[in-house]
């Protein structure tokens, strides 16, 4: 990649100061029209990877994604039954206590029809889309260990067969599967790679008949694994690649526990979601035959990339769910118990508990919905980016919610008696499993980096071809930004899709949006490719971008409810105002963090200690009582 | 063998809600509050479908009277199991002061229309708590009933009901046609899963309104004023039973 020629380039022009970011100077002076984009790239959903060129593709999320009415009347006839269900036939602290999904529990799950939530009608499944199936989420939610259970078995044990799998796999296996009949898992982790997935090292041998697999190796922490009778399972294949090289590629098999060899260990005792069964699972010269193999011998990786990523976006509206409940629980004693003669919800810091969990229900819901919808339009849109970033959002908000949920209650929530221990323990996992937030940050960064560093150098290359006009377009660019500016990306004003009373936080996006354009670019030039090792650089980088994500969709929801008059659209306003307005400035210091050489950053010396640290594997100082005579 | 069976099922205020009284004081509020199908109609419907599970019946079908809302009701009733439904449309002032009376006519017009053998509906509906529409239904088509079931067995042309009274359980046997009212311990009714719900997209919900079946929805009755229960006032703790006995003579109680 030529991120160097982008040096060239600079220095050929002579203009290095016209490449240096502006450091957080934006008072209103002129207005700079949006810049148009250089296309190098198919027109495919590309929103967040543009954010990081410092565009805003109106079109994609604008206006909020809708659901037609009939659609909308299904779903609300779902929900009764499974909300009843969850609340009458499920008691989670058995479950939790006894680390068990008792099997009445688990068949009035199955007859319910919740086993096979995305599966065609044809194939005996419900057919939901992504968005009805985020919208039952949120209900399934209420019991962590269910909804673990649940999503190992279809979001991902399942998916596999279901996006890559052929018609035969499709119409052997899905019946079973939507019925509940048979369970499944998903076995990719191994105890030597976890995050970094590409390095399994499970074997599948092609037998001499060339009509079998066998399949050798272990699995950890796989979900459902003591219960599951098919796996989808990832191993490494011998493949001859086109120049005639023998490689180890990683393929995808369905594997049925009859298929004999399959052992699982205990199940692990953990902290949450105790009611899911998590176990080691050990295959010993499984017989796979190789009408078995999803999608391509060799391509499994990329199944596997592509299960994880459809799956994702529904954590926001599972965690949306579950902050609702909580506000409800918790507002119900803070309106009651009283102290100093006035009741808790009297008080400031307790008030402000409730905001910040109205605040994250709102935003998740937001992002969730927004991605589903997002997803659900026809073709294939590629929004593994924006799930990556409700994902981690939404886990994270969750974890900050529960914990000042069960503060509101002060010792009553510290007691088993009460659930919100329970939600606090189950919720912890969120942010590790599904790819833990670190990993998720980076992939968030660097797929933006790289898309940005693509069209950045195809629009370097276009001027080095003599392509005048383009040059003159960057070069009037670059003018105009070395003067400070307030930035019009179009979405206010007579032609703006916000609504006027969300004007001010459309502005403080625009601002945002343009500013990270101008950043990333700096990045680019400053780092070149050993932006890749700069992991403290790219997770505020992750950071803006999920701050940006969450405003695109806040902005987007509030503007509909506004315009078609739904219930309470003024809070959302307020909400939505709030929510962007706290962004802003987060994001501001963020991005002057990364400016170069900037004093608010304290990277260097984070990691100096971290190293001195490291080395010792303690905590190196002398304690304070010590004496040197 | 009773062909068919007509299942009245009302849309009320859920269970669950803490029901509020409007500023006006003329009713409650309606708007934006969480509805469900009456309990009790919830177990007519699983009584129906039980009744066609066995054979014993070949149709049934769920009656619901109101606005376009009702329509979510007669859903439910179908993904429980029933086979066609129809919606008598009422709308406005006319649903705002519909009672018992009316949708008796409107019940006794579409038994005989459908030729129906057995009406089953709930004993009383959550909200007015009126504990009428069965009985009138009975009247005016001149059927005996079978109100409060606990128990209903279909011997031939007779139905056998057994009846929770104050004084515990009466044993009623009648002709058919006849109308009966399911009283809690009837049965427990099924979840309506939802590939039931899925399926029961397909099945037919009619439309008619009161005057096809020739039915004067007017209303004899006019609400004048809706309140809340008044407040409970807090007790008064005293030391001793003395002090119990003269406060009790206080409020000249004893």
């Amino acid at each position: 990649m030529s991120l160097n020629r982008l040096v060239l380039f600079s220095k050929s022009v002579r203009c290095k100061n016209l490449l240096t970011p502006l450091i957080g100077q934006f008072r209103s002076v002129t207005t700079i029209q949006s810049q148009r984009s250089f296309r190098t790239y198919a027109r495919n959903l590309v929103y967040a990877k543009d954010l990081f060129l410092g565009k805003v593709n109106k079109a994609e999320v604008f206006p909020y994604p809708e659901i037609d009415k009939e659609e909308l009347e299904e779903i609300k006839q779902f929900v009764g039954p499974v909300e009843k269900f969850f609340n009458e036939d499920v008691d989670s602290k058995r479950i939790d206590h006894e680390a068990k999904i008792p099997s009445e529990t688990l068949n009035g799950l199955k007859e319910l029809g919740l086993f096979g939530m995305q599966v065609p009608e044809e194939y005996g499944g419900l057919g939901l889309s992504n968005t009805m199936y985020a919208r039952l989420g949120e209900i399934i939610s209420l019991d962590g260990s269910i909804a673990v259970t649940l999503a190992a078995h279809q979001a991902i044990g399942l998916k596999g067969i279901l996006i890559a799998g052929n018609e035969q796999q499709k119409a052997k296996y899905l019946p079973k599967l939507a019925a509940g009949q048979h369970v499944a898992a998903f076995c990719l982790t191994e105890p030597g790679s976890g995050s970094d997935a590409a390095s399994i090292q499970t074997r599948a041998t092609l037998t001499e008949d060339g009509k079998h697999f066998l399949i050798n190796g272990s699995k950890i922490w796989i979900s459902n694994g003591g219960l599951a009778d098919i796996f989808t399972v990832f191993a490494r294949t011998e493949v001859v690649d086109k120049d005639g090289q023998k490689k180890n590629k990683i393929t995808a098999f369905i594997v049925e526990r009859e298929f004999g060899g399959v052992t699982n260990g205990a199940p692990e005792d953990k902290l949450g979601i105790r009611g899911s069964n998590t176990c080691e699972v050990v295959f010993d010269n499984t017989k796979v035959p190789i009408e078995n193999v999803i999608g391509e011998v060799g391509g499994g990786f990329k199944v596997a990339m592509n299960i994880l990523n459809s799956g994702r976006f529904s954590m926001g509206g599972a965690c949306a769910g579950m902050i609702k409940k909580l506000i409800e629980l918790t507002s119900e004693y803070a309106g009651t118990r009283k102290q100093f003669n006035k009741s808790l919800s009297e008080f400031g810091m307790i008030q402000e508990k409730f905001a910040t969990m109205a605040l994250n229900a709102f935003v998740m819901e937001s992002m969730a919905y927004l991605t589903a919808g997002m997803m659900d339009r026809p073709g294939m849109p590629d929004c593994s980016v924006e799930a990556a970033m409700v994902k981690v959002f939404s886990s994270e908000g969750a974890w900050i919610c529960v914990s000042e949920a069960l503060q509101v209650l002060g010792g009553l929530g510290y007691v088993k008696n009460y659930p919100f221990e329970r939600f606090l323990r189950d919720c912890r996992i969120l942010l590790i499993f599904e790819g833990t937030n670190e990993i998720l940050r980076m992939y968030i960064a660097l797929t933006g980096m790289q898309y940005a560093g693509k069209i950045l150098t195809g629009k370097i290359k276009e001027m080095k071809k003599g392509n005048v006009g383009v040059v003159l377009q960057m070069l009037g660019k670059k003018v105009r930004e070395s003067v400070s500016s307030t930035v019009d990306l179009g979405l206010t004003g007579n032609d703006g899709v916000v609504h006027p009373s969300l004007a001010d936080s459309a502005k403080k996006f625009e601002e945002n949006v343009y500013y990270f354009g101008t950043t990333v670019e700096s990045l680019l030039y400053r780092y070149g490719k050993t932006i890749v090792d700069e992991q403290l650089v790219l997770k505020r980088v992750a950071d803006v971008l999920i701050n940006l994500y969450a405003m695109t969709a806040v902005l987007s929801r509030a503007s509909r409810s506004i315009s078609i008059g739904l219930r309470n659209h003024d809070h959302e306003v307020l909400l939505a105002n709030t929510f962007c307005s706290d962004a802003y400035f987060k994001n501001n210091f963020l991005m002057a963090q990364l400016q170069k050489n900037a004093p608010e950053n304290n990277d260097d010396s984070m990691k100096k200690i971290a190293k001195e640290v490291l080395e010792k594997r303690a905590y190196i100082c002398s304690h304070p009582l010590e004496r040197t005579f | 063998m009773a062909a068919r069976v007509l299942v009245g099922v009302k849309r009320v205020i859920d269970y669950a809600v803490k029901v509020r009284v409007k500023p006006d004081n003329t009713g409650v509020v309606t708007d934006g509050v969480k509805h469900s199908m009456n309990p009790f109609c919830e177990i007519a419907v699983e009584e129906a479908v039980k009744l066609k599970e066995k054979q014993l019946v070949k149709e049934v079908v769920a009656v619901s009277c109101g606005p376009q809302q009702v329509q979510e009701t007669i859903r439910t009733a179908l993904a429980m199991g029933a086979d066609r439904g129809i919606h008598v449309e009422v709308s406005g002032k006319d649903y705002d002061a519909l009672g018992p009376l009316q949708v008796s006519k409107i019940m006794a017009a579409l038994a005989k229309k459908e030729e129906a053998n057995l009406i089953i509906l709930g004993k009383q509906a959550i909200d007015d708590d009126c504990n009428q529409t069965g009985q009138m239904t009975a009247a005016l088509l001149d059927w005996p009933q079978g109100t409060f079931a606990s128990e209903v067995v279909l011997e031939g042309d007779k139905l056998k009901v057994v009846r929770e009274v104050d004084g515990g359980l009466e044993t009623v046997k009648l002709d058919m046609p006849a109308v009966v009212t399911a009283d809690l311990r009837l049965n427990t009714p099924r979840y309506a899963t939802l590939p039931n719900i899925m399926k029961a997209k397909k099945k037919k919900i009619s439309v008619v309104k009161p005057g096809d079946l020739g039915v004067d929805v007017a209303s004899r009755l006019e609400v004048l004023r809706v309140e809340e229960p008044p407040q409970r006032k807090a007790g008064v703790k005293v030391e001793t039973v003395e002090d119990l006995v003269s406060k009790l003579k206080e409020g000249g109680r004893i």
